[in-house]
């Protein structure tokens, strides 16, 4: 930002009528005040909100976690680290880590998987690629809630989509409402369902962007296609790829309408409760938001520790 | 994949094989999207004893609307509607109006700390807003905010992504033009509105859209703050229809879930170019 002083010839240069003001500098020294003070007006608003309803929960909810607060109570009492001492002693702690990281893996992987997949067999030129680039991405428009009731009859063990398919076939019907298995395979297919679509834009505008010549390099020198995948191609997307790696896994860690929608984190009680479902049960269900804060807290510092690896995996990918 | 040319794209040294394996994943594709969407309006047309049977009807026989009807008197349908239509159309204008004046300020105008500044606003796109709802709830329940619609919005309203996709656009406008018009004496206000705001346009667009459709979408604070039809919208009231009786009668819940999907899917028949303009801008710097 300082070509100021080079371009102001050639715009005065071209100005007609009155004679400009005699350059910058007045104006500059005298303009910070206001040009300070008019960022300050334009940014507030905005600032205040994130500071409040961002930050300051952040921080707060740090302090409840050391707390016995029930959501209603005007008091909290202090407990120390009894809550922790609580998290890592349950039983419930496992399934519900189980749960988070089967499904995180499951969603992370499979969309971007299947969305690199998709991206380069809609990037060749087919007919109708354009009608069915929409179609993958349609579902991702759609409320993840009126997915998730959709869903629950499409997977419907006595009269769903699901079961008339496989009775079809000649195989019976896994029962996802009451087995944890298929009730976390029933959530996880639906999340996927629904967000392929944003992996699969993504790549393939990553792909339209890529360099030809090294595709063509790589035909020359008689490179197989899986040695092209690999060595071509894969590299130039490793920008996306990074990208991805950490909106969808943000994403998928706070997935809660689904949940909510199709299983209630059941079944058997925490059949499909992830840590971000359990958060919302403990806390507005169960009367206890000191423990709720608690697991916000270490789901938080959770992210906070992948999320930093991701960065250094990076970073060494890419100077070796 | 055959290495090619981009524009001149080589269609004829592929491999019949390849033609042949590429339309039938797409045929694949297609039919895993479309079968349960088709499967989802088939049930909202069947009257209630035909959603019970084995094998199921491919094609309701005969067909109604009943569930239509049904479902827009049984719950207030048209309560929820109204007040999606409500919190999406004053969040998404004050979001696309503070994220618009956040973005300028923070490429236009030089002030100290302006870096930082810009680190604080996205570094709240990392935080989860399941962590933050527990501490909000509480604040905003104190207020006496919950069933209303500014306990809804007011805390939805921050904007992180927006101001990014918007910043990053107004960075890459020409540096001339924009001197050019300081010099004319523009304001920076008129600047904004004459010079930025119309070489931004398809940004705004896709920045306006993906807001939009967020939160016509938004589940969580929303389900948190409302308890019934007075501020719910309709994705918290769909889930109110479901548990309304110990077992779901499919036909009104389907005819529901098919009118919330509507609107958005119009939209985006309409608009996909715009929308996904936007989302891989913000993909496309990092």
């Amino acid at each position: 930002m300082q070509p100021t002083s080079l371009d102001t010839g050639a715009a005065q240069g071209e100005r007609t009528g009155p004679p400009a003001p005699v350059g910058p500098p007045p104006r500059r020294s005298s303009g910070r005040a206001w040009e300070w003070s008019l960022a300050a007006l334009l940014l507030a608003p905005n600032l205040v909100l994130l500071v409040v309803f961002t930050y300051r929960p952040l921080v707060d909810n740090i302090r409840l976690s050391f707390t016995d607060w029930n959501i209603s109570a005007p008091v909290a009492n202090p407990v120390g680290v009894a809550n922790y001492v609580e998290w890592f002693g349950r039983a419930d702690t496992r399934t519900v880590l189980g749960n988070t990281l089967i499904f995180t893996v499951a969603t992370v992987g499979i969309s971007m998987a299947l969305g690199l997949g998709l991206a380069m067999l809609l990037d060749q030129r087919l007919r109708g690629r354009n009608l069915v680039r929409s179609a993958v991405f349609a579902p991702f428009v759609i409320s993840g809630a009126a997915i998730g009731v959709a869903f629950q009859f499409v997977f419907d063990p006595s009269f769903g989509l699901v079961r008339d398919l496989l009775a079809r076939i000649g195989v019976e019907s896994p029962d996802f409402y009451q087995r944890s298995g298929w009730a976390l395979f029933m959530v996880t297919f639906t999340y996927i369902w629904k967000n392929l679509g944003y992996t699969f834009v993504i790549y393939l505008a990553a792909l339209q962007g890529r360099r030809a010549d090294l595709d063509e390099a790589a035909e020359i020198d008689g490179a197989s296609p899986w040695a092209h995948f690999r060595r071509v191609l894969l590299p130039q997307l490793r920008p996306t790829t990074f990208f991805l790696s950490i909106t969808v896994l943000l994403s998928s860690v706070q997935v809660f309408d689904i949940i909510n929608v199709m299983t209630r984190g059941g079944p058997v009680g925490n059949g499909t409760t992830t840590l971000v479902y359990q958060v919302y049960q403990e806390t507005f269900v169960n009367q206890r938001a000191g423990y709720g804060a608690t697991v916000a807290t270490v789901m938080f510092l959770l992210l906070l520790i992948v999320t930093i690896v991701q960065v250094r995996v990076m970073d060494r990918g890419q100077r070796a | 994949m055959s290495a090619r040319a981009h524009g001149a794209e080589a269609i004829s040294h592929r491999s019949p094989l390849k033609t042949v394996a590429g339309y039938t994943g797409m045929v694949l594709v297609l039919l895993v999207i479309a079968v349960p969407l088709f499967w989802i309006v088939i049930t909202s047309l069947k009257e209630r004893q035909d959603i019970y049977v084995r094998p199921a009807q491919w094609f309701p026989q005969p067909a109604t609307t009943a569930n239509y009807s049904d479902v827009t008197t049984r719950i207030p349908f048209l309560d929820y509607m109204r007040n999606s239509i409500v919190i999406t159309g004053v969040l998404s204008m004050s979001k696309i109006v503070l994220g618009v004046l956040s973005a300028y300020a923070l490429s236009l105008l030089r002030f100290p700390g302006r870096g930082i500044v810009f680190l604080v606003v996205i570094a709240a796109l990392m935080v989860p807003n399941q962590i933050t709802v527990i501490s909000n709830y509480a604040l905003v329940a104190q207020l006496g905010w919950r069933n209303t619609f500014q306990g809804i919005i007011i805390p939805l309203a921050g904007v992180a992504f927006g101001t990014f996709l918007m910043r990053n656009q107004f960075l890459n406008l020409p540096t001339e033009i924009i001197e050019a018009a300081r010099l004319d004496g523009a304001g920076p206000l008129k600047l904004l509105w004459r010079v930025v705001l119309p070489m931004s346009w398809p940004t705004l667009v896709a920045f306006s859209l993906i807001t939009v459709v967020n939160e016509w979408n938004e589940y969580l604070w929303p389900f948190l703050m409302s308890d019934d039809e007075r501020t719910a919208p309709l994705p918290v009231g769909l889930t109110l229809l479901q548990n309304n009786d110990g077992v779901t009668n499919w036909g009104p819940v389907m005819a529901g879930t098919v009118l919330a999907m509507l609107p958005v899917l119009v939209l985006f028949l309409v608009l996909q170019r715009q929308m996904i303009k936007g989302l891989t801008a913000g993909a496309v710097k990092s």
